[in-house]
């Protein structure tokens, strides 16, 4: 195994811009880190940094009144500050295409991450998703493109679980300090 | 001391703010927050190219700056109530961090939550709208109190460059509702059909 940099990212930026998506709202995650570098160099596409997650589910409201598509960048923390402004998405039966950077998964060492990481399919499925989820680097491209289709061509609201152990998980301290 | 009851003798009456706004601006693409604000936009018309919101609290200037930067040729009027914006107080930084020379937002500031039973806001104490914006990055951003102040700011919100944040003080009232259609499929729909041709 070589050190070189995984290129699902770049597979996803790829299918985002072959799907027409112009307008990027994200709150950063590291997981995303490179997909939304990715992004900010792509002059078609803009980034827009956010507050707070809900603001990305209503700017993109507003991106498709004005005949735009976007992608909502977030970790899956994000999904709880989001719940009621996806009412308006679902009763508008706005489109909704969100990649959402697992935590509280494979090899989780932060406990604050378990309860929402727990819980994120559960909690899109009610709240009316179709929930995909992308564990292997190779079916990147075609999960996000699959995905989009029914988001932007059939109006629906769709998020791909990018799985801690496509990102890898995060640590915290070396082993030996306990 | 500030009067608590202060806003029920504000001059300015919010059905002729908003109908003093868009009437006759038919190429306005007006987001009007839940509430009295969306009541007030259908009094002024029922138009295809208002997006009357009947949920989304705090979500509204947010739905605007997504419109504004799709349609940077067409300028983007977001009504809405002071409770609404108070609840998405982060998005006044995200809207100001894009610039949105196209983007005006009027805060119809009665310091009170008017639908659901006329509880006093943060406005109706310290909380200066017109400030928190400024702040955030607006580099216009004021409060309206009367007639004349809204007529000197009129252009500026119709055709100035934005983003532009205005919070007009309206009198504590609750006029009759006039009430859009609910189904939001359908008010999205007819606006995109207005607007670019599709469903
Ligand atoms: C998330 C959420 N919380 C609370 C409510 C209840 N609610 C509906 S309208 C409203 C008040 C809106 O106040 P404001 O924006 O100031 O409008 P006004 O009617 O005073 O013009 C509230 C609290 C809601 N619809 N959604």
């Amino acid at each position: 195994m070589t050190d070189s940099p995984p290129t699902w990212p770049a597979d996803i930026h790829a299918a985002l811009k072959a799907l027409g998506v112009r307008h990027v709202p994200c709150v950063p995650d590291a997981g995303h880190a490179r997909l939304i570098e990715l992004c900010r160099n792509d002059d078609e596409m803009r980034v827009v940094p956010l507050t707070t997650e809900e603001e990305g589910v209503a700017m993109l409201a507003g991106s498709w009144l004005g005949g735009r598509r976007g992608v909502l960048l977030m970790q899956s923390s994000g999904i709880g500050n989001c719940v009621n402004m996806f009412s308006t998405v679902r009763v508008g039966r706005y489109p909704l295409l969100t990649l959402i950077a697992m935590r509280g998964q494979w090899g989780e060492a932060n406990p604050w991450q378990m309860p929402m990481g727990r819980n994120a399919a559960a909690i899109l499925e009610l709240s009316g998703f179709q929930v995909l989820g992308l564990d292997d680097a190779g079916m990147a491209a075609e999960t996000v493109s699959a995905g989009g289709r029914t988001a932007f061509e059939a109006n629906e609201m769709v998020a791909v679980l990018v799985s801690q152990r496509l990102i890898g998980s995060k640590a915290f301290a070396p082993t030996e300090d306990g | 001391m500030r009067d608590p009851n202060r806003a029920n003798r504000y001059p300015l009456r919010r059905r002729q703010v908003v109908e003093h706004l868009v009437t006759d601006m038919d190429d306005l693409l007006v987001v009007a927050g839940l509430g009295a604000p969306t009541w007030d936009a259908t009094a002024a018309g029922d138009r295809d190219l208002t997006c009357p919101l009947w949920g989304a609290m705090g979500g509204t200037a947010m739905i605007g700056l997504g419109l504004a930067l799709a349609r940077p040729d067409r300028r983007v009027l977001v009504v809405t109530g002071d409770g609404d914006m108070l609840m998405g107080l982060g998005s006044l930084a995200t809207v100001a961090l894009q610039r949105p020379a196209n983007l005006s937002v009027v805060v119809l500031d009665n310091e009170r939550y008017g639908e659901t039973g006329m509880q006093a806001t943060h406005t109706a104490g310290p909380t200066d709208l017109a400030a928190v914006a400024h702040a955030c990055g607006f580099e216009q951003a004021a409060t309206l109190h009367d007639e004349e102040e809204l007529d000197r700011a009129t252009p500026a919100i119709l055709e100035g460059e934005g983003p532009l944040f205005f919070a007009v003080k309206v009198r504590a009232e609750a006029p009759p509702l006039v009430l859009p259609p609910r189904d939001g499929a359908h008010l999205k729909d007819r606006f995109r059909m207005a607007l670019i041709g599709t469903e």
